[in-house]
């Protein structure tokens, strides 16, 4: 298993590179069980206390420093999407890139449990994508979207998108380098998703609400959810689109550009990667 | 339920400090475990004892504390306690809060030997 990542060693895969390996990073990190803890210390069998204050996630906040740097140094905008499963995340992802993809390099990470079918979908557009399996696990980390970055070699001032594993509770807790964590929540579910999920929305710098052609048929408040939504998180964006009309997808395009010059701003390396 | 691969992450903070401080057994773990960490303390009960089994952490007694939540409201400058993400401002009922604590997931102190 794992120490770092939290996923069990092959169980997690990333696509074309058999099961998730370990070695080549600069990083180190053990096994349970093979560990130097393993060995019995001489000498020191009083027992002490140990103040640590340290964060439970600070292995996992760590990789996707490393990932930020990364993506900052090679001027890559970054977007972590998050949702339910089925409200509409791959679809959205693949109309986004046959708009943004014409002008601009972009890459995706797909994660989820198991299969790699969203990963064809948006290969199907041209798009060149990775899927990360993650097993039994519910989210995807840090750790793994360091493999898979190494994996997708990546252009210089490039969009990367990553769609997490349908989960509106653990995806909210792991960093991942990202510029920020959009949440999708489609018109087919309630609108007081915000307040049944808060961690997410609270986590989330954007909310889109999907499926919005639905909206004849569907009992959905569209200013009840926005409302549910700003309880949690007064800064939230919110966008309303439609992956399968079309309708505000624009809107959500310059959206990301927007947001993409305002992270990059003042930085001449992007301005001369772009 | 991502309760046990942050146990996971605690083993491995355990493996890092045993070899940098000389210790080959955990006696006691203190947690901070804030109400907002979307973090339950049951459960993250039930995945250290299974985690830590057969490590040096095998049987270590796990206290969690749970500090309270408190948010500053934007609105009214009112800094209150709160019970969820979701609360308004106990003071003028705006939604404009700032969490000040509550989202703490922090390893505090080990007894070690």
């Amino acid at each position: 298993m794992c120490t770092v990542c939290g996923c069990r060693s092959g169980e997690t895969r990333i696509e074309d590179g058999a099961e998730h390996s370990h070695g080549h990073h600069a990083h180190h990190h053990r096994h349970y069980g093979t560990g130097d803890a393993g060995a019995s210390v001489p000498g020191m069998s009083q027992s002490r206390l140990i103040q640590l204050e340290q964060d439970i996630l600070s292995k996992n906040n760590s990789y996707a420093n490393a990932n930020r740097r990364y993506f900052a140094e090679h001027g890559i905008f970054a977007l972590n999407l998050v949702s339910s499963p089925g409200s509409g995340k791959t679809s959205l992802l693949v109309e986004t890139l046959k708009r943004l993809g014409k002008t601009h390099a972009c890459y995706v990470i797909e994660g989820d449990q198991q299969t790699t079918n969203d990963a064809d979908r948006i290969r199907e557009t041209g798009v060149p994508a990775l899927q990360i399996n993650t097993g039994k696990g519910c989210h995807l980390d840090g750790h793994m979207i360091g493999h898979a970055l190494e994996r997708l070699a990546t252009k210089d001032g490039a969009y990367v998108f990553i769609e997490n594993v349908g989960n509106l509770v653990c995806p909210a807790a792991f960093d991942l380098g990202e510029a920020h964590k959009v949440a999708i929540l489609s018109v087919t579910e309630g609108e007081d998703k915000p307040l049944k999920y808060p961690d997410m929305f609270a986590a989330a710098d954007v909310m889109l609400l999907n499926k919005t052609d639905l909206l004849p048929y569907v009992d959905f408040d569209v200013e009840i959810a926005t409302a549910n939504a700003r309880k949690i998180n007064p800064d939230i964006k919110v966008l309303t689109v439609s992956a399968q009309s079309g309708d505000g997808l624009e809107d959500w395009v310059d959206w990301i550009g927007t947001a993409r010059a305002e992270l990059f701003a003042g930085c001449s390396a992007t301005d001369a990667a772009e | 339920m991502h309760e046990m691969s942050l146990c996971e992450n605690i083993l491995g903070i355990l493996l890092d400090e045993a070899a940098s401080q000389n210790f080959s057994k955990v006696d006691r773990v203190c947690l901070e475990v804030g109400p907002l960490s979307g973090v339950e303390p049951e459960a993250l009960r039930f995945g250290f004892d299974v985690v830590t089994r057969g490590s040096l952490a095998h049987g270590a007694q796990l206290d969690i504390f749970e500090p309270e939540a408190t948010a500053t409201c934007a609105a009214c400058g009112t800094t209150a306690v709160i019970q969820d993400r979701f609360d308004p401002c106990p003071s003028c009922g705006s939604h404009l809060l700032k969490i000040k604590t509550g989202e703490e997931l922090r390893i505090k102190e080990l007894e070690v030997s």
